[in-house]
Parts: C-alpha cells; structure tokens; sequence
C-alpha cells in the first residue's frame, strides 16, 4: 500500500496587499505540516505574508469542455472594460 | 580573554558547529521538503555565526575576522557546548538534538533581546525570530515521530535517551557568565532551566516519550576544557581549505 | 540537457491523425497551453513524464556532486552561498515532480522508477567534483548549459511545466553567477588556485558539451518532441551557443579550452570546436561514468533511511485526525 505523503496546493499573499496566489504543490502529512512545508519551500526568497494550502484532492475544478459556456459570455461584456470609454485627453486622468 | 569575548565565542561556535552539522543533510534527507526545511534551518545558524563571530572578532580587537575565528582555531579554542558538535547518526537524532537546542536558544535570545549591551541585543532580536521558527518545526517533529509509528517512537526515546547527558551543560554557570550577568550583557544560563524544563515536558508529553531521570550532565565543550572526539572531525574537514592554502583568498 | 535524449511516443504522420490529435496539435501550433485536465494523445503524456521526469531526477541527483564541498566550503559566506544554490536545487526538483504529478504519476512512483534504474538523469552528476575549483566549474559551466535549455524552455507548451521552468529560471539566475565568481577567484588567485582552476575545465569541458546530447538533427523523437513544444532547439543549436557564450569567458579568466581545434570561424559566426568522445557518453549513460554507483546509492540509502520517518510522521497525522473526530 502505498503510505506517499498526500499533495497540497499552496496559495500565498505577497508583501502588496494583493490577493493570494496558487505558487506550486508539495506533500506534507497533514494541514499544519503542509504550512510549514510551504513557508520553507515557496517563500525562500522573501516572497510572502501570508499562506494558505488545500488538500490538492479537495480542490472541485471546472471541466475544460465546459470553457466555452462559462468563459465565453462575458467576453462580449466589453463594456466593463475601463477602455470601452473614449474620454476626450482635455478631461485628464480617470 | 574578555569575558565578553568568551561569551560571544559560545554563542557563535554553538550556531557554527551545529550548523555544520544540519548542513551536512543538505541531499541526504528523508523527502525533499524535509531537505529544504533542514537546510533554511542551517543556512540561518551560518547567518547568526557570522554576526556573533564578527562581533567576537571586533570586541577582540587584534584584526582577525569571523572567517579566522571559524577557521584558524583548534579544538581546545572552541567554545560550543558539546550537544552541538555530536554527529547526526540518524534524522531522528538530528531532530531531537535540534529541538534540545532550539528550546535552550530561544529561551536564551529572549533574554538576550535585553543586553545591556546594544549590538548583542540587535543579534538576539534578528536571531530569535528565525529561532522560534526552528523550535516550532523541530517540536512538531519530534512530536510526530514520538507519536508516530512504533519504529518511529523507539527511535526517538533512544534519541532522547543518549542526548539527555548533555542538556544539563547548556545551563551550568561558570565565573564568565557571572562576570557577564553583573555587567548586564546576558544572563545566567542556570535561570533557564525552569522555563526549558517546562518546554521540555509538554512537548515530551505529547510525543509519548519518557524524559530520562539522570540529571547527569557532560561538560567541557562551552569551557573548552573537554570536547568530544568529533569536533576535531568536523574541524578537519570544514576548515581543510583555508589550513592547506593559507595565502589564498576565495 | 538536463533531460537527454527523451525517446518520442508519438512520431504520427499528419494524415493518420484522428481529428482530436489533429485540434490538439492546432492548440499547440497557435501557442496555446496545454493544461492538466485537456484533452492530450497518450504519447504526449507519457514523454512529458519522461523528460519532466528526467528533469526532476538530474535536479535531486545534482545535489550530490556540489553538496559534496558544503561542508568544506571555505569561508562563512561561500559555505552559505553554496549551501542556498544546492537547496535550491532540491526545490526545483520538487517543482518539477510536482509539474509531473499534474500528468498522473506520483512522486513516489518516479523516485522507485529512478532508484531501480528504470529512469535516468543527466550524465554530467556523475563526475567526481575534486577541488574546490570544480565547484566554481559547475556553477559556470554546468548551470550555464542548463540554462541554455531552461530558458527557451519556459515557452513549452506544457502549462505546468511551462510555469515551473518559469519559476526556476527566475531562481536560477545566480547560480551561474556564483560559479564565475569562485572561478575569478580561483583564476586570479595564487598559483595553486589556478591550476586548480584550470584542472576544472580541462575535466568539465567536454561533460559539459555532452550535456546537451548528440546531435540529433535526423532525429525522428527530436522533431515529434519538437512539434509537441515540449523540445525547442535542437542539440546542435544549444551546444553551439553555450561554446560561442563560454569560450571570451574562458578567455577573460586566463584559461585555457582544452581543445587544439578550437577556433572563431568568421564565415558562419560561431567558434568551430571538437565533438566530445560520444564513447565516453554512453558509458556514463549505461551506468559506467566515475560516480554512477556512488550516486545512486547516496540516493537509495537516502529513501531507504527515510523510511520510517516518513511514515512515523503518516501515522501520526493519522492519529491526531482520528483524536479530533473523537472529539467531535
């Protein structure tokens, strides 16, 4: 049987208040190893504040068949796109 | 000798010998996590030899560096407690020797965090956050392998057993620490014990492992008066280099 | 390269082609990502497994021959700057496991798959690292080959090996740089240092030009490999650069390329130089290279010592999730 450490996916914030974002896997045997293991392996270089991880089993994807049916309709939503408004250059930034 | 100077040199050979040793896993480990962690672990105690050693070699003032004091000195001039300088042997014993380690070191920065003396307490604050990392992780270890699988629990209770002797060292007083603990720079070690053995106890308690009884302690490392054969090894092999070339600059 | 000579499963004409393999290869042909749960034939997979594979295998077994000066390191910083490049390695291997995973196959399954032989990793891990010159030698010479493939890499069309070759890149930046660094020293330093430095080069020139494999231009792996995005140069171009790259590095430091037949060649633009003993390259490969058993059981007695450490910390998390739900 195999006993192979289970696979994590690690999310982490960076120092600008931005959100936090999927970095890499790793195996760990349980949530608090799995931090651990992620502060020393995906934040070497200075690169985080904060540190999520999920069970990588846990995670429910969407289907790539499905891309078109969910991706698709917003993209004619243009107007919600900054750039779908010609402002005149005399108003200034906005 | 200062006692300052002594007293900065058993800070800095206890953080370079150990950190010797936790380098020389680096590929070796059991999984590559725990490779990785190993490695952050001695890449910090190389960090915090070259701030203490520095310091040393200032306070001495005749001109020598941290470099010459990691790598010009024999044996009888080192100044690490001897818990540090043991080998590896297994991940087992290099864990439990590092949570040993870990729990005497944060402790002892906590208090260092308040030197009366200013670049001794810029050290300890830098040094004492990556050192409540290293207890945190090596704690946890020991607790899940303590709490782990039959093999992994005797190992460890054997780990605990052979390593115990030389807990006691890291807390005995000698006239540096008084000189020092007057002066204000740093405290005298024996305060820590009560704290430690607390520590100690709760993580032993949830690891499933038995503390030995034997307050019997082995001493002459962080007096320099009796190391172990080991040491002489190590240094054999890390300062090999600047003792065979020793006008080369690298 | 790091992954060498990856034998091809696919190698399909265009007309045989079932409509899926031909919209998959349309996907890759206008530089879209392939991504985990896609649709892929099976030959795609399985040599991706192979090469990202191969990869991770070179990155953890190349830990060995620079992790053996870490405890010899001669001063405070080099020892730390050393010790960083080799746990970088251990994370870039992890990376690529993980990129590996994402195909289907488990780590453990791979590390079994290279501990009994089944898989291989680089030829150039296996050469001994003697003084501390070789050191300086395989930052510049054997990182900077990586590099050559690494960084055209980070466009294969693999979506998660693409953005681990992406991160490793970024991380590998100063590996090269260190090396060269060692071998200035080296070079400018007294004259023992010097010819250690020398010394290097003469051992690690040609494993170096070997790292890239023979040429392969006939190949037909090379070219299905090639039009799956997961090759991007040919062996030939990447040997070339690396040679027309290190030969003034060679120069500036004072040493010499241990190689009579090297020379600029102002027709085509490139330094015209010697094949490496493509004898010598096999052997390695077949298990005969200086270290291949030193290697391998650095890596077997690290698995097989790790055993129990690995499942007492299993157990354990097993037991604290079972105390919580009794809690409950």
């Amino acid at each position: 049987m195999s006993n192979e450490w289970p696979l994590w996916e690690v999310f982490i914030r960076g120092q600008h208040g931005m959100s936090h974002r999927h970095v890499g896997s790793l195996h760990a045997p349980d949530a608090e190893m799995a931090i651990k293991n992620a502060r020393d392996v995906y934040t070497r270089r200075n690169e985080g504040v904060s540190i999520w991880v999920v069970e990588a089993a846990n995670i429910a994807a969407s289907s790539p068949t499905e891309k078109g049916p969910l991706y698709d309709p917003s993209r004619s939503k243009v107007y919600r796109h900054p750039t779908f408004f010609d402002i005149p250059d005399e108003v200034g930034a906005m | 000798m200062s006692a300052l100077f002594e007293f900065l040199l058993r800070m800095g050979d206890n953080t370079l010998v150990l950190g010797h040793r936790v380098s020389e896993w680096c590929g070796h480990a059991p999984i590559l996590e725990e490779d990785i962690a190993l490695a952050n672990t001695a890449l910090d105690l190389i960090g915090q030899t070259q701030m203490w050693l520095g310091l040393a070699a200032e306070v001495e003032g005749k001109g020598r560096t941290a470099d010459d004091l990691a790598y010009r000195r024999d044996v009888i001039d080192f100044r690490n407690c001897l818990l540090t300088e043991l080998p590896n042997r297994d991940f087992g014993h290099t864990l439990m020797r590092q949570f040993l380690f870990d729990a005497w070191h944060k402790l002892m920065l906590t208090r260092l965090c308040d030197s009366s003396d200013e670049r001794v307490a810029a050290i300890a604050m830098k040094a004492l956050k990556e050192v409540s990392y290293h207890l945190e992780r090596s704690a946890d270890t020991v607790i899940g392998l303590g709490d782990g699988t039959e093999e992994s629990h005797a190992k460890m209770q054997s780990a605990l057993n052979r390593l115990w002797p030389y807990v006691g060292e890291m807390f005995e007083a000698d006239s540096v620490d008084d000189l020092n603990a007057q002066e204000g720079v740093t405290v005298n070690p024996s305060e820590l014990r009560a704290d430690y053995d607390r520590i100690v106890y709760d993580v032993m308690s949830d690891a499933t492992l038995t503390i030995p009884d034997s307050r019997f302690a082995h001493r002459g490392g962080r007096d320099g008066s009796r190391h172990t054969e080991h040491l002489g090894h190590m240094l054999a092999v890390m300062q090999f280099l600047p003792r065979a070339y020793p006008d080369a600059r690298w | 390269m790091y992954a060498q000579m990856i034998k091809s499963e696919g190698g399909k004409d265009p007309s045989e082609m079932t409509p899926e393999e031909v919209r998959f290869q349309a996907r890759i042909d206008a530089g879209e990502k392939i991504e985990p749960k896609d649709w892929m034939p099976e030959g795609y997979r399985k040599t991706l497994i192979r090469q990202i594979g191969q990869h991770a295998h070179s990155e953890i077994v190349g830990q060995l021959p620079e992790g053996n000066w870490i405890t010899r390191a001669p001063t405070l910083e080099r020892k730390a700057i050393l010790l960083a490049k080799v746990q970088d390695e251990a994370g870039h291997g992890l990376y690529l496991y993980c990129a590996a995973e994402t195909l289907g196959v488990s780590r453990d399954d791979l590390t079994e798959q290279l501990l009994s032989g089944r898989m291989k990793y680089s030829s150039i891990f296996n050469y001994p690292t003697l003084t501390w010159a070789d050191v300086g030698a395989v930052g510049w010479l054997v990182d900077g080959a990586a590099i050559m493939n690494q960084v055209p890499l980070q466009r294969t069309s693999y979506g998660p090996y693409s953005r681990a070759m992406i991160r490793i890149c970024k991380e590998e930046s100063f590996h090269q740089r260190q090396g060269f660094d060692i071998m200035m020293k080296m070079a400018q330093g007294t004259p023992e240092q010097k010819r250690m430095a020398q010394d290097a080069l003469n051992r690690f020139w040609y494993p170096s030009l070997m790292m890239f494999g023979p040429s392969d231009a006939e190949s037909v792996h090379s070219a299905q490999n090639m039009a799956w995005k997961i090759k991007i140069n040919t062996n030939d171009e990447l040997r070339q650069k690396f040679v027309d790259q290190t030969v003034p590095q060679a120069e500036y430091l004072g040493l010499t390329v241990p190689d009579p037949d090297l020379k600029w060649n102002e027709e085509r633009g490139h330094y015209d130089f010697s094949e490496p003993d493509w004898t010598e390259f096999f052997d390695v490969l077949n298990g005969n290279g200086p270290c291949n058993n030193e290697r391998m059981e650095a890596r077997q007695e690290a698995w097989a010592d790790g055993q129990w450490v690995r499942d007492g910390l299993m157990a354990h998390a097993a037991k604290k999730r079972a105390r919580k739900m009794a809690a409950e």
